[in-house]
């Protein structure tokens, strides 16, 4: 061994670049690294760039964020204006308020700054939620990707909470009535609620105390956690390596795309730098959170069509979908000398409730379901788990009535309707929203499953109408050529697993659950087209291709 | 219909039912052949390229100097205006946006188009490995083995009560976040002093009001007398004390048995916080005599004793018991009768003891 080293000239690096990456390599000892990560493998996919706009964001959030801290004063303290705003002059208010608004007025590039922080902050959350959208109508929380969807998860939770704390920073009046609000809903926590709004906000509501407790919590607490969080997530994807969409040379055991270095590394390098100009360009011509606009807050006036930052919307939505009366019965209860105020403890905390509930525990509940407990690294189109795809909507369009609902008065004011039928719609919909959502994704996804298997066999059409010999018009269908058709037939269509009775003999109550749901999932299916049914339908003309589907598949 | 290219052998004509049998499935074709860019073919499209990429990184270099030029230039002086600040805005972001587009844009054209583009395919490896996780299982083994905490349960309960109490300090030091709520929120300004009954006075500049400047229709927000001269926690007692004053013909008005003398000719005074969440309630529709939440949208009929007729409050809004003194103006006669605001725990009982 030794010898056959010796032997060997040592390598010498040729390049400048080579020889500084020897020099580093040497003292730190990174060759192993740039071995296992210069030259992997990413598959590319336009809908693979949510999660990288949410990172980005995030880093624009930190750079955006530490200039701001430079100038902003987080103290409730008194004072006077007086700084270059002259509506304001003069007015008493919070030195945070004060300190915002010097940042806005006073400070070169603070208003950039601001509007920059702000965006970035929406488009932050808004990524996540589109990026967990993206992985979960393809089945990219499959296994062995479970505890990442966890991750991602606890991130969408962090950020709405990163968002709201620095939401409620400057002090501004529409911020605290946002306070208001958050402080009315924990009044009515059971047992605790009283204590949670008093040691909260440092004694009454609004107190001095909590515009810097916020700050801590928003540019310490929750940031450090938000960075941890990315880390895992981060690596979880190096050890899983990226799920790629089906196509033909794509399967659970390879990867395939670009090489990180050179061409994935400077497209998604050069993506940050995309997003940052995109943000940059909102803030400079879009106004938002105008807060010179709202004076500081004073829990006497409040503005007609408040409405919070987009994604607590869906809870203030809830908030006001909610019915406190019904005729002369009322939600709110007292039993034993004891305030139970249904009308806010259910609607704050049900839905947004049953939705992360859900989110988390899905990937555990398809896998009972499926009883599938193979990996995967090939995502799922859609259409092809179609009531996967429905429940996805299903929820989606639940949280959206609730969204709607946060607007409920600009809807009014906007379309000339009255407020009271708005919401009494929006109340309807918020029950039958999902059903109808449910149903319609699912029949939409097994047509298109249907569409699918029609051009796998019959080819495509060209829009060519040739007239036979005897008068009959048809349109030329073009084959498709391999690729493509893999594409169209190449995926997995899950049976309906009966129940199977246990070690003893025994088909338990779960099991029977188990064989329910199954059969609720996959009953209605369209299997994938097979190279026998390609070989009929050249063969036989159309009709055979009917005959050649299964009892239980959907005919076309 | 043409010819077809799948590469399995024909079969026969019998038509296989999908389903039960095992299924026949279409083979992988692999990676589509690879398909060259005009780059790659033609050095003059590649020299193209080239030289657009530069282009947008040069207009990055532009985008930076907009903004070092709006930085400098612009002058915000003392009193700048608005359209000055929104200038310099604008100018700073287009620059940023510049700067950062022809960098972000120049690099992905270069990927692009003068990159190499082949997909390549990467074997996945294992997560685990059997021999891995064995040996993993056998040291976790022997580690729990080698502690001897098995044996010994006297260490392990002892050590999991320790651990288990051990961070109740932890949550104990936070008790002083707080005072303790005791029944703050039961009472507000309005309440007698001395004997002295405070008068109702506009909000925000605090000038007492006269019964006779509330014409019928008419609405007032008001505070208590003696606010704006608290030195602390001004805030704290005008969220729980801001009154809205509105005058409507006597007749409209339908008091319950014991509250016919909490108002005077028609004026009557109620709690602006809303008892859903504690928002102002500030909308007066003065036609319908309803008073609307701009929160989460609840509406009190004030004809009926502010009784929710919409939206997502369950209680009336508190009434302000209030009469005239000797100079005309307008005086609360005693504090709310029950707490304002939102509900919470103890609200109840907070209202059994203010009217006992």
């Amino acid at each position: 061994m030794s010898a056959a080293s010796t032997a060997e000239p040592a390598f010498v690096a040729k390049t400048k670049t080579g020889r500084i990456t020897d020099f580093v390599d040497a003292r730190v000892g990174g060759s192993g690294i740039l071995r296992e990560f210069g030259r992997k493998v990413f598959p590319d996919h336009w809908s693979f760039m949510f999660g990288e706009v949410a990172l980005y964001s995030f880093v624009i959030l930190l750079l955006s964020g530490t200039f701001l801290t430079f100038f902003f004063d987080p103290s409730m303290a008194e004072t006077h204006y007086d700084g270059g705003y002259v509506p304001l002059k003069g007015v008493e208010m919070s030195v945070a308020y004060s300190s915002s608004l010097n940042i806005s007025f006073d400070i070169r590039g603070g208003l950039f700054m601001r509007q920059v922080h702000h965006w970035a902050a929406l488009l932050f959350v808004a990524s996540i939620a589109v990026h967990m959208l993206r992985v979960f109508f393809t089945g990219a929380f499959r296994r062995p990707r479970e505890m990442n969807w966890v991750v991602g998860g606890v991130l969408l939770i962090l950020a709405m909470a990163a968002g709201f704390t620095g939401y409620s920073l400057p002090d501004d009046l529409l911020s605290g009535n946002g306070l208001r609000i958050i402080d009315g809903v924990i009044k009515s926590i059971p047992v605790i609620g009283t204590y949670i709004s008093f040691f909260l906000f440092g004694g009454e509501f609004p107190g001095t105390a909590i515009i810097s407790r916020l700050y801590m919590l928003h540019i310490l607490l929750v940031p450090a956690l938000i960075l941890l969080m990315i880390v895992v997530h981060l690596f979880m994807v190096v050890v899983h390596k990226h799920t790629q969409y089906p196509g033909p040379g794509r399967n659970d055991n390879n990867v395939v795309g670009y090489p990180l270095g050179p061409v994935y590394a400077a497209k998604a390098g050069g993506f940050f730098f995309i997003v940052f100009g995109v943000i940059a360009l909102m803030a400079a011509f879009f106004t938002i959170n105008p807060i010179w606009n709202y004076g500081p807050y004073d829990p006497s006036p409040v503005s007609a069509g408040t409405q919070p930052d987009w994604y607590i919307g869906f809870v203030d939505g809830a908030l006001r979908l909610m019915p406190g009366t019904f005729g002369d019965w009322h939600v709110e209860q007292v039993f034993f000398g004891h305030v139970f105020t249904f009308n806010v403890l259910l609607p704050a905390l049900v839905p947004a409730g049953i939705l992360f509930t859900v989110m988390f525990m899905y990937p555990w509940i398809e896998r009972w379901v499926t009883k599938d407990d193979r990996e995967h690294h090939v995502l799922d189109r859609p259409r092809n788990a179609p009531t996967r795809t429905a429940i996805g909507m299903a929820g989606f369009v639940w949280y959206c009535v609730m969204w709607a609902a946060a607007g409920s008065d600009l809807i009014a004011t906007h379309f000339g309707v009255s407020l009271n039928d708005v919401t009494y719609w929006l109340r309807a919909l918020f029950f039958i929203g999902p059903v109808i959502a449910f149903v319609v994704t699912k029949r939409v996804a097994l047509a298109l499953q249907r569409k699918d298997r029609e051009i796998a066999l019959h080819g495509r059409e060209t829009g060519r109408i040739v007239r036979l010999p005897h008068g009959e018009f048809i349109e030329v269908h073009a084959p498709l050529d391999e690729y493509k058709r893999y594409k169209l037939v190449g995926f997995e269509s899950p049976q309906v697993l009966p129940a199977v009775p246990n070690e003893h003999g025994v088909v338990t109550r779960k099991e029977k659950r188990r064989a329910f749901l199954s059969r609720w999932f996959f009953e209605d299916r369209v299997a994938p087209a097979t190279p026998a049914e390609l070989e009929a339908a050249h063969g036989h003309g159309h009709e055979a291709v009917e005959a050649a589907e299964g009892s239980r598949s959907l005919t076309h | 219909m043409g010819n077809h290219s799948d590469g399995s052998p024909n079969h026969s004509g019998t038509v296989a039912t999908a389903g039960q049998n095992e299924v026949e499935k279409f083979q992988d074709p692999g990676i589509p052949p690879h398909r060259l860019r005009l780059a790659d073919t033609d050095p003059k499209a590649a020299k193209r390229a080239e030289r657009q990429v530069a282009l947008l990184f040069g207009i990055s270099v532009v985008g930076t100097l907009i903004f070092l030029v709006a930085y400098f230039a612009i002058d915000l002086g003392d009193d700048s205006s608005i359209a000055t600040i929104r200038l310099q805005n604008a100018l700073l972001g287009v620059g940023t946006a510049f700067a950062m587009l022809g960098i972000g844009t120049g690099i992905v054209h270069w990927a692009k188009a003068l990159m190499p583009d082949h997909e390549v395919s990467e074997e996945r490896h294992a997560i685990r490995y059997e021999e891995d996780r064995q040996a993993a299982v056998r040291i976790v083994d022997d580690i729990v083995e080698e502690t001897g905490i098995k044996r010994r349960p006297l260490i392990r309960n002892t050590l999991l009560g320790a651990v288990a109490l051990a961070p109740l300090p932890a949550v104990a030091i936070f008790g002083d976040l707080g005072p303790r709520p005791d029944d703050k929120l039961a009472h507000t300004m309005w309440a007698p002093q001395d004997g002295k009954r405070k008068r109702l006075t506009r909000d925000p500049d605090g000038t007492p009001i006269k019964a006779s400047d509330v014409t019928i229709g008419s609405a007032f927000h008001v505070i208590p007398e003696g606010l704006n001269e608290l030195e602390e926690g001004k805030l704290n007692e005008k969220a729980k004390s801001v009154v809205l004053l509105m005058r409507l013909d006597p007749a409209s008005l339908n008091p319950s048995a014991g509250r016919e003398e909490w108002g005077y000719n028609g004026i009557v005074a109620y709690s602006k916080i809303c008892t859903h969440v504690g928002c102002p309630v500030a909308l007066y529709e003065q036609q319908t005599h309803h008073l609307l939440c701009p929160c989460h949208q609840s509406t009190f009929d004030l004809t009926q004793e502010c009784k929710v007729i919409f939206g997502p409050a369950s209680r009336p809004l508190p009434q302000l018991p209030i009469a005239v003194d000797d100079e005309g103006y307008l005086v609360a006669t005693s504090d709310f009768h029950e707490p304002v605001g939102p509900s919470y725990w103890e609200r109840d009982s907070h209202e059994r003891s203010i009217n006992s």
